[in-house]
């Protein structure tokens, strides 16, 4: 049982008004997943009675629960999956063939638990031409908490269950007690600091790569365009922004360019603002 | 698509198959893996995903893992396996015969729907009128 085109449209809209959050087709599945308990927990036989009966009757709190079902993400290796692919077949390539000090630089700005940054260094190891090469990983968050977790290298059993090839957990990680530690080859990349990203940066080498996904949308316009202004002045001038499926610099910051990426895509700093950060 | 679910666990043949029911494919159930041989010699048309627990009487997962690849017809067929053994030689031993994906229980069942979209077995038939 898959979701019928008009349920899916109706919750594709409700997400989008409440949350700004973009479901594009093909996230089908995403929906019924993540709507089947609470449709039968309503008593529903299925997804689109349940969206069915949301249609009609508009209950605010029945709503509420549909978006926060929708929006509330739980941290995944190779989240999304799309960025990933990007940084492999598009992104780290040309970076290769630009970079004579075979050396990439890569700031993961909102990091959470680590899952972010290690996924980019396994996607960099993944990556033939950037055999032998350096990449100094940055990871910032705001919370300490989480810095601390992702720091320490360790998952458990249902965090590495998500989204993480098994071939790559078996490369990456060991076991520790009931848990999963990520190989000291690759923690010992990274660099964790706390950091917020509304108040000014402090001084950093410009990177090649930054990650600023699913972040942006939760600060006004005014914000929006201050952090994307300020990370344009840490970039390296042909350096790739990575934002979320639901994020963009169009009116907010024309300075970057969306330009495509494998099958996904990236931001890049337009030619013509580039001498003002180089 | 179909699917076969091979646990000795009538349980948990019910969470997976509710779970890969919902995601759009055609559950077939075996309570071992003799059990799951004599489905898919009964079937015209093979599924195209095997869940495979680890542990089980008559015959174990891996060896029916390793039946499944000895034999060209039923090659097509995806193998994950979705079991509480969960030592980094178990499952580097699974993928040496022939598992494609290894699930830990417990799981999530988001954690079994990225695992399909990992193997791209996400039902094509998404958005068709159901």
């Amino acid at each position: 049982m898959t979701i019928s085109p008009d349920a899916f449209t109706f919750v594709r809209e409700l997400v989008r008004a409440e949350s700004a959050i973009v479901l594009d087709p093909g996230k089908e599945y995403l929906v019924q997943s993540r709507l089947v308990s609470l449709a039968r927990t309503a008593g529903h036989r299925d997804v689109d009675a349940f969206v069915r009966e949301l249609s009609t009757r508009r209950n605010p709190a029945t709503l509420r629960l549909v978006v926060e079902a929708l929006t509330t993400n739980e941290t995944s290796w190779f989240r999304d999956s799309d960025p990933f692919t990007a940084l492999r077949e598009s992104v780290f390539p040309t970076l290769a063939e630009t970079r004579p000090h075979r050396q990439i630089r890569v700031w993961a700005a909102a990091c959470s638990s680590g899952q972010e940054p290690y996924s980019i260094l396994m996607t960099a190891q993944d990556t033939p031409e950037l055999t032998g090469w350096k990449v100094d990983m940055l990871a910032t968050d705001l919370s300490q908490e989480m810095l601390d977790r992702a720091r320490s290298g360790l998952y458990s059993q249902l965090e590495v269950n998500r989204g993480l090839p098994a071939t790559t957990l078996v490369r990456h990680f060991e076991r520790a007690g009931l848990s999963w530690r990520i190989s000291p080859a690759l923690s010992s990349q990274v660099q964790f600091r706390q950091l917020n990203l509304m108040r000014p940066f402090p001084p950093m080498e410009r990177f090649d790569v930054v990650f600023l996904r699913n972040v942006l949308i939760y600060f006004d316009l005014a914000t929006k365009q201050d952090i994307l202004r300020r990370v344009r002045q840490v970039m390296a001038p042909d350096g790739h922004l990575f934002l979320g499926a639901a994020e963009m610099t169009m009116g907010v910051d024309d300075a970057w360019e969306r330009v495509p990426a494998g099958s996904s895509s990236v931001y890049r700093i337009r030619e013509e603002h580039r001498s003002c950060v180089s | 698509m179909r699917v076969l679910i091979v646990d000795d666990s009538r349980a948990m043949r019910r969470i997976i198959g509710r779970i890969l029911g919902d995601a759009g494919f055609e559950v077939l159930e075996a309570g071992d893996g003799q059990e799951a041989i004599d489905v898919l010699e009964a079937q015209t048309q093979l599924p195209t995903l095997a869940c495979v627990d680890w542990n089980m009487p008559v015959m174990d997962g891996l060896t029916f893992v390793t039946e499944v690849r000895r034999r060209p017809e039923w090659r097509a067929i995806t193998l994950m396996m979705v079991t509480t053994e969960s030592e980094s030689d178990r499952i580097v031993r699974a993928l040496a015969a022939g598992a494609h994906e290894y699930l830990i229980k417990p799981f999530t069942a988001d954690a079994m729907v990225e695992k399909l979209d990992l193997l791209g077995l996400l039902p094509v038939s998404v958005g068709e009128p159901s």
